[in-house]
């Protein structure tokens, strides 16, 4: 439909930064996510959305490890995509990753969580804010930042001598700390417990402390849940501004239209665990199965409007590939 | 105001009603108590010419129940007295602002009452010979410091309830017991250097191995436990501790079984053994041999040994690796979403440990020249554990304090012996000692529920180091 032949692809199809393909999940009977492939691109804000259940939480916890997928790959490219034969060579040999210079393969179903985020560089949130409350704010900034000061105190044996390369790393890890501080202007409570924050700041807090892992992909459950509308502008400005300042792509989860609309280059509709839309935000708007999922029509007009969408959809695929 | 003010002309008669009121209460009370302890103090069971026969007690009955009832009359016309205004507290308490000008002085105050207690001891005892028991207290009261603050690593900062922590200890004292009285070692040092050279210097060359081996125990053990949380893991701990006691009984050809190794070479100051003699201690430095400087200087020695720990808390708190423990006691699922191994982590927290608890066993055994399965029961980790959380857990003065307090308190209790002129000679105080003793945990636990220190100190801040409230503090899930 908005594909015509001689439109350029849209970047999530040139150089995805993250490709989800054929990702099942089962819980016993129950199929959380049956055959999703969806691809973020590189440098885009992409939104995932559906109705509750539609497992959206399901797809985060096997991006980022928390869960193995029954079935199915998920690519993450670091630097360029990779070409097929990487790709098969990778999954072949039964590898983690293939690592070059400048570029890398990652295959994220094969890591456990923590490796996802220290390795491959995925960073995320949850959608009950999981902050370390008993430690301060600053702290829970350093925390994050684990994997580099841990190399850098020779773990622990430079640090507990208090060698000066250590007093260096944990100076340059404190201002990288107080860079996002600044950011989402928790400055002034930097030295106040987390768990006495607003709830606001929370998020925030929570956003800041996955950008100190220094992640290419940030994937964020529900950013703007319990936030005032202000607060929701606020939030569009910061992933706006992390996405131009830092590059890093963002993959979230949201129930916000107004936050979903506002900021996203790209949207991926979930329905019980299948995907039913995927495409540019008002192409999604504008689809009739995304309205039926989230409005819900009598049977008579899903199944109308199915046979309708068969048909456009075989029609517009044809028309790309050609 | 307006409501005092009003109620004020009827409060006489107010008054007259609850002091019935509170008579009336306090004597079904005592008849409630009469009732109970009549036939549980009331008689007592005596052998009398090879049969049983009971002894009446009513004085001891009359005294029991006059305690219950004038303390009930008491309480309901004080503390639990209608007309009583409660107390509405604003700003700190009395307890805060004591602690604010007392706080920064605590730790400097206490360490050089530490440093000064041998001499502090033989002056109050008038000698160096009667300073034995206090300084014996000394020794046991540091030993278990220094076991809280290794414990604390484990549980209060890692968040992992272990309660097997008796098992590195004793992990610690069989190192330095089996290898000093090894006859190969022995041997192979008396050809290489000199005859008395293993028996005097064992020790230190033992203490780091002692260390070393609890704190591969200490992985050992964490291995597989490490997929435990919460009850399951405190469960499995316990397990492990009383595996390892009773791995040391039953190995016999090892271990010595139940009769355990006696005959541990003494320490020596960086090998001049205390002795009698002109090799000795006492002639090097031109005193007059006394048994006490040996003591005197084991003193020191757990001394320098409960301060290491510390140090080295207080440092790995401020590295990466102290800040993962804290968090994963926060929250492991956090942990992992920034790429923290956790694993390696809780297996660091569970070394570091049982690498404390090695070093105090070690210097356990040097102290008593003789370990036995007997030295290591679940009490002793029973008592460390509550020792850590008395203190508050992750607090290192607290758990200081506790330790004093418990270790301290009950010696303290086995002095009760003018308990006899009220209750007569057959009164034994001793056996009343965990009594009180239970009583004081209680207490302390319903006062107290974090434990002693309950605030948490940041340990990085931008302007102003701020005391984290242990409200929000988690304890860890295992």
């Amino acid at each position: 439909m908005a594909t015509a032949p001689h439109t350029p692809l849209p970047r999530w199809e040139e150089d995805p930064i993250l490709a989800v393909e054929h990702l099942f999940m089962r819980f016993g009977g129950l199929i959380a996510v049956n055959d999703l492939s969806f691809k973020v691109g590189r440098g885009d804000i992409t939104a995932l959305i559906g109705p509750n259940g539609a497992g959206k939480t399901t797809v985060f916890n096997c991006i980022t490890g928390f869960y193995k997928p029954s079935e199915g790959r998920l690519v993450l490219a670091h630097g360029r995509a990779p070409t097929d034969g990487e790709l098969a060579s990778v999954t072949l040999i039964g590898e983690r990753a293939l690592v070059g210079a400048s570029s890398g393969v990652y295959l994220l179903e094969r890591m456990p969580d923590h490796r996802v985020s220290g390795e491959a560089k995925v960073a995320r949130t949850f959608q009950n804010i999981r902050l370390f409350t008993g430690m301060t704010v600053l702290e829970n900034l350093m925390v994050a930042q684990h994997n580099a000061l841990m190399a850098a105190s020779g773990y622990s044996l430079k640090g507990l001598f208090g060698l000066p390369s250590w007093n260096t790393a944990q100076y340059e890890a404190t201002e990288n700390a107080k860079y996002w501080l600044d950011k989402v202007g928790l400055t002034d409570r930097a030295d106040d417990p987390a768990g006495d924050l607003p709830y606001g700041a929370q998020r925030r807090l929570e956003i800041a402390r996955a950008m100190c892992s220094g992640p290419i992909l940030l994937c964020l459950d529900e950013p703007a849940a319990g936030l005032n509308p202000r607060e929701s502008l606020e939030l569009n400005e910061l992933l706006r501004s992390i996405r131009a300042e830092h590059g890093t792509s963002i993959l979230l989860i949201e129930h916000d239209m107004s936050v979903v609309m506002e900021i996203s280059d790209h949207v991926i509709v979930l329905d019980y665990g299948t995907k039913i839309s995927d495409g540019t935000p008002d192409a999604v708007k504008n689809d009739p199965r995304v309205i039926a999922a989230y409005l819900g029509v009598d049977e008579d007009a899903v199944e109308e409007v199915e046979a309708e969408i068969e048909a456009e959809v075989a029609g517009s695929t044809t028309e790309a590939t050609s | 105001m307006a409501q005092i003010v009003d109620t004020a002309p009827a409060s006489a008669q107010a008054s007259e009603s609850v002091l019935a009121h509170a008579l009336k209460d306090a004597f079904i009370t005592g008849l409630v108590a009469l009732g109970l302890l009549g036939p549980l103090i009331g008689f007592e069971t005596v052998i009398i010419d090879g049969a049983l026969g009971l002894n009446y007690r009513p004085l001891v009955l009359a005294v029991m129940v006059g305690i219950i009832f004038v303390g009930r009359l008491i309480l309901n016309l004080t503390v639990w007295s209608p007309n009583r205004q409660p107390k509405i507290r604003t700003g700190p308490t009395v307890f805060d602002r004591a602690g604010a000008i007392i706080g920064p002085v605590v730790k400097p105050a206490l360490l050089a009452f530490a440093i000064c207690f041998p001499a502090i001891a033989v002056f109050w005892s008038g000698g160096l010979n009667p300073s034995r028991y206090l300084v014996d207290l000394g020794i046991l009261i540091l030993t278990y410091v220094m076991l809280g603050w290794g414990l604390n690593i484990v549980v209060g900062l890692a968040g992992l309830l272990d309660l097997g922590y008796v098992a590195f200890y004793a992990v610690g004292a069989y190192t330095y017991a089996l290898l000093a009285t090894s006859q190969p070692i022995h041997d192979f040092f008396a050809a290489l250097v000199g005859e008395d050279f293993w028996s005097n210097w064992a020790f230190w060359f033992c203490l780091p191995m002692a260390g070393l081996f609890s704190g591969l125990w200490g992985m050992i053990l964490g291995f597989p436990v490490l997929r435990l949380r919460g009850d399951y893991l405190a469960i499995v701990t316990l397990a492990f501790g009383e595996i390892i006691r009773l791995v040391l009984i039953n190995w016999v050809d090892f271990t010595g079984g139940g009769a355990g190794i006696a005959s541990i070479p003494r320490v020596t100051f960086f090998g001049v053994p205390f002795e009698r003699g002109e090799d000795g201690f006492a002639a090097l430095f031109g005193l007059s041999y006394s048994p006490m400087h040996r003591l005197i200087f084991l003193y020191f020695v757990i001394l320098g040994l409960a301060l290491l720990t510390a140090f080295a808390t207080v440092r790995l708190r401020r590295l990466p690796v102290g800040r993962a423990w804290e968090a994963l006691r926060e929250d492991e699922i956090a942990c992992r979403s920034l790429g923290i191994n956790t694993t390696n982590t809780k297996l660091s927290a569970f070394a570091t440990g049982a690498m404390f608890g090695g070093f105090a066993g070690c210097f356990f055994a040097v102290r008593a020249g003789f370990v036995s399965p007997e030295s290591f029961t679940f009490d002793i980790s029973a008592m460390i554990l509550a020792i850590v959380v008395l203190g508050g857990m992750g607090s290192q003065i607290g758990v200081a304090v506790a330790a004093a307090v418990m270790m301290g308190g009950m010696e303290m209790l086995r002095n009760l012996d003018f308990l006899k002129e009220f209750f007569g000679d057959a009164f034994d105080p001793t056996l009343y000692r965990m009594l009180i003793f239970g009583f004081a945990m209680v207490a302390i636990m319903v006062w107290k529920p974090r434990g002693l220190v309950s605030t948490r100190d940041p340990t990085i801040f931008l302007k102003e180091k701020k005391s984290v409230s242990g409200d929000l503090v988690k304890e860890g899930h295992g």
